[in-house]
């Protein structure tokens, strides 16, 4: 039996009616359309499917759709605003912060949660942040410094440049 | 020629702002009109018996579509093939369905297929087919395979024995090993390459779609070299060549995994022409971890022959090479032409005598996964390298400077009958002693440890062979192809222009840098430039994504192919000025006569003309492409030298990577940027081999690491800030200089990070080989079975 679920994505409102086992990653990816959002694994493990609900992130392999009901949901999609970038999609293009590109998604949103957590993060407390998501190409390394670039410029943005 | 502008250039990639909004387009993203969903149900069996399949259930569940079992396949889909068959080594190629009929062979094993409106249905459905099976037994060691009494997998292999392929020279080698045994040392070590599992983050998916009124067949799938997809998709189905076209999509990384042609894409196909729907399969993680190839997997008994001034005078081994159920695509080539013939690595050793057999178990094929062979055979050499040190006393660094290749000998034709193209092995030691500060290092390991850390320095200095390759010499290897590469720069009237490459790139960003060599070729915009790859409805016959190939012969089709639309562009730029075509210049996308350089026709101006055809010197045809199609000469041979410096806690047995210094020498540098980052990459997969991954199955045959949260995918906290820098000694035969950097990182780093270990280990008087991974269960039974108390300093 089917179950009515509302809620908005990226700033606007959906509504439907799913099936009560239906994944929150199925539901954003097939009924949404929303493909930015990719499925990796089978066990939580990688973080491709992240997503930000009510501004956190969250693996939306490990959630049903019907428990999002009432969310505001965020996904690769929504991060542009405008036509123009959100500091963490320039610093992975300008750092070279991905390759193939399938974790990336998940990897920024994981960062974004992470830079309003903490602003000015070091580079173990980056590593660490970013421990549940999985990337095969890039070694970390230029992901480490795309997140470094988005914290600056989203610093600067502020204006509270914080001396390091 | 033009002055080089954007070569060597730390340029964004141009493929990334699709990538970072979400407007890629992978192929589970694909939605097609009536599209249906497979799921594949597969055996949980290492090896049984099929007594019975009753699909009826299944059949009744609400949204199937149809359902199929290998019965229904046989006559119309082929076995799945394998591509290399290796000469002079009594290959046997047994039988490999796309779906079992009589026999499962490993976990995983396809038995049936269930087509539904949606993936939940399909598998619903899947979870309905009922299959009797009587157990066999099942083996899964290599060696126990070919024991007497072992379980047979395929009715006509004996032993299970696949192959048995040797090399070198038996009778010199043991008069090496004869005058070592008097006078030098001899040295003999089993080594274990564990077997691992790819991980691409992106599983494999396949879309197909079939039409029947017109015959046309389109896939839409995970594949690094689609125009080989395209060719055993045509052997394995019968469809004639030209009515399928093979799209590769975005791919979400491959390692080598998306290489084979797997039964899969067949059985989707079959589905899709028996439906007459559009069908999808994506394969989940677990799926991934049964059925797409796994990697390396050989047990090593190797030998070393050394005078006691450290000069290695002879290598003999046996390598037993686990393939797995099936043959895969590029199976029998892997562990032999790929490794056997890079043992004696960058060293003047003279002697050799190596016999490999490739054995077939009840576990998941293994194929190349990144390095394909040359990780493990620079794991034996640089392993037993130290070991030479070690026995002497002599220091690591001045061993292999000892039996390095000098610069003067090159081109060099090794032990194993390669012909390196160039190298200059010295400085690139050098720089990485010298960044890391080796002397001091040892000075302070000699203090002995510090808070009970053991510190530990492993060098690795290797040499691999790359840019796959010269078509002549890898058929006569047994590879059932060529390995030339196409390319077409097609400039449009507008002078705008699109590059095609038979090469299929899923991340190592040639769209970036093949558009930055033709914008230095043809003095144009790089933003005017498109690359595109992938398509074989758009791009000519090419050999795909692989072998560290894409830009050393991709690259230098392109490059051809762009210099004959400029030799064309001058004809009529002479023409246009009323010049002779020898007078004329070419000056970053400018024409014009020797001396006269304000009086210019602009590339644009001519690729116009080319296409208006009212002016064209006699005999030069209208339009502005070329197309090239470059088989190189020889493959290419980049090397390096790496330091690993590691802390080991003698308490626990924890391995601290502290320092990670690559130097590598990939010859010229396209752009700086995308070298690091493929270097960053491999340098993780090799770590992770030597600390943290392995692939392990039951007795029965059951994949124990069989998900995410057994396998241990590495993370980022895992890892130093590598320090990479570079040596640059150009390809002596590549037109562009290059030489490939996609797999160093990984074939170089293993035994850096092992050797390390082992030298922190043995200043603390441990001197016991430790097999990968190296986890602190190991590294504590090492030191605490010695029983010795860490004294604090």
């Amino acid at each position: 039996m089917k179950r009515a679920v509302k809620v908005t994505v990226n700033g606007k409102a959906y509504a439907h009616e799913v099936e009560p086992r239906l994944l929150l990653v199925h539901y954003i990816r097939d009924m949404l359309g929303l493909t930015g959002t990719h499925v990796g694994c089978d066990t939580s493990n990688c973080g491709a499917c992240t997503i930000l609900i009510n501004g956190r992130a969250v693996k939306s392999c490990t959630l049903l759709a019907v428990q999002a009901e009432g969310a505001s949901i965020q996904t690769v999609e929504g991060l542009a605003t405008d036509g123009k970038l959100h500091p963490i999609q320039e610093g992975f293009w300008e750092e070279h912060g991905l390759q193939c590109g399938f974790c990336t998604p998940g990897m920024m949103l994981t960062a974004v949660d992470l830079l309003q957590r903490n602003p000015d993060p070091t580079e173990e407390q980056i590593r660490m942040g970013i421990e549940g998501n999985l990337c095969r190409c890039t070694g970390y390394q230029h992901i480490v410094n795309s997140i470094q670039h988005a914290a600056r410029k989203m610093r600067g943005a502020a204006g509270r440049a914080t001396p390091r | 020629m033009a002055v080089s502008k954007l070569f060597g250039a730390k340029i964004k990639r141009r493929e990334d702002p699709r990538l970072i909004t979400g407007r890629a387009t992978y192929t589970d993203d694909m939605q097609i009109s009536g599209l249906a969903y497979a799921e594949i149900v597969r055996s949980p069996h290492a090896h049984a018996r099929i007594k019975r399949i009753d699909v009826e259930a299944a059949r009744r569940q609400p949204g199937v579509v149809a359902v199929f079992t290998g019965k229904d396949l046989q006559g119309v889909i082929n076995p799945i093939p394998t591509a290399w068959l290796i000469p002079n080594a009594d290959l046997k190629t047994p039988p490999h369905p796309a779906l079992a009929v009589d026999t499962v062979r490993y976990v995983g094993d396809g038995v049936a297929v269930v087509v539904a409106e949606d993936r939940y249905a399909a598998r619903d459905a899947a979870a309905q087919v009922r299959v009797d099976y009587e157990i066999l037994p099942a083996v899964v060691d290599q060696q126990q395979a070919m024991a007497a009494g072992a379980p047979l997998l395929h009715a006509d292999v004996p032993n299970n024995q696949a192959f048995k392929w040797a090399l070198g020279n038996g009778e010199a080698t043991a008069a090496a090993f004869k005058e070592a045994a008097r006078d030098g040392v001899v040295i003999a070590q089993r080594f274990l390459n564990q077997r691992l599992i790819p991980n691409a983050m992106e599983t494999r998916s396949v879309v197909a779609r079939y039409n029947s009124g017109s015959g046309d067949l389109t896939v839409w799938y995970t594949t690094q070299n689609p125009h080989i997809a395209r060719f055993l998709m045509s052997v394995v189905t019968g469809l004639p060549e030209h009515k399928i076209r093979i799209v590769a999509p975005e791919v979400g990384g491959g390692f080598g995994s998306k290489i084979p042609f797997y039964a899969d894409e067949a059985i989707v196909v079959f589905c899709a022409r028996k439906t007459g729907r559009p069908v999808k399969w994506t394969e989940d993680r677990r799926e991934n971890y049964l059925t797409t190839i796994h990697g390396r997997d050989h047990i090593t008994d190797l030998e070393v022959a050394a005078r006691r001034d450290g000069t290695i005078t002879a290598l003999r081994g046996k390598t037993w090479a686990n393939l797995g159920a099936y043959l895969s695509t590029a199976g029998p080539g892997i562990p032999t032409i790929l490794h056997g013939l890079m043992l004696t690595g960058c060293y003047t050793i003279p002697n050799l005598d190596y016999v490999v057999y490739g054995v077939f178990t009840n576990t998941t094929p293994v194929d190349a996964y990144r390095g394909a062979g040359r990780p493990e055979a620079t794991y034996l050499i640089e392993r037993i390298v130290d070991l030479v040190a070690a026995k002497l006393t002599l220091d690591p660094a001045d061993v292999r400077r000892k039996n390095f290749i000098p610069p003067d000998k090159f081109p060099y034709t090794s032990a194993e009958g390669l012909a390196y193209d160039s190298g200059n092995y010295g400085p690139a030691l050098d720089k990485a002693l010298a960044a890391v500060d080796y002397r001091r290092l040892r000075e302070e390991q000699k203090r002995g440890p510090r808070n009970g850390k053991l510190l530990g320095i492993g060098l690795s200095t290797y040499v691999e062979i790359c840019g796959l390759g010269p078509s002549s010499v890898v058929g006569s290897t047994g590879f059932q192809g060529g390995l030339w590469e196409s390319a077409v720069v097609r400039l449009h009237p507008t002078a705008k222009a699109t590059v095609f490459t038979g090469t299929s790139p899923h991340g190592q960003g040639e769209e970036t840098t093949f558009a930055q060599v033709v914008a230095d070729e043809l003095g144009l915009p790089i933003d005017d430039i498109e690359v595109v790859h992938g398509d074989t409805a758009a791009v000519p016959m090419g050999w795909g994504t692989y072998g560290s190939r894409t830009t050393v012969v991709g690259g230098a089709a392109i490059v051809l192919a762009a210099r004959r639309v400029r030799e064309k562009a001058a004809k009529i730029a002479a023409h246009l000025l009323e010049a002779a075509e020898k007078d004329i210049v070419f000056d970053q996308g400018r024409f014009y006569v020797r001396g006269s350089p304000d009086k210019a026709k602009t590339i644009q101006e001519v690729t116009l003309q080319a296409y208006l055809a009212w002016n064209l010197p006699p005999g030069v045809e209208p339009a502005l492409e070329a197309s090239a199609f470059y088989d190189p000469t020889n493959f290419t041979f980049p090397f390096g030298s790496h330091v690993a410096v590691v802390e080991v806690d003698a308490e626990t047995g924890q391995v601290a990577l502290k320092r990670y210094v690559a130097i590598d020498d990939c010859g010229r540098v396209i752009n700086p940027l995308i070298v690091d980052g493929q270097v960053h990459g491999g340098l993780v997969q090799g770590i992770a081999q030597a600390l943290y991954e392995g692939a392990a199955y039951g007795r029965d045959g059951q994949l124990i690491t069989g998900t995410m949260a057994d396998y241990a995918v590495p993370k980022a906290h895992m890892f130093p800030t590598f320090e990479t820098g570079r040596t640059e000694t150009p390809s002596p035969h590549n037109p562009l200089g290059v030489k490939g950097v996609g797999e160093t990182g990984t074939i170089a780093s293993t035994p850096a990070v092992v050797n390390a270990v082992a030298d922190a280990l043995r200043s603390y008087g441990i001197t016991t080989h430790l097999d990968m991974p190296l986890t602190p269960e190991r590294a504590w039974n090492a030191i605490h079975g010695q029983r010795r108390e860490v004294k604090a300093r």
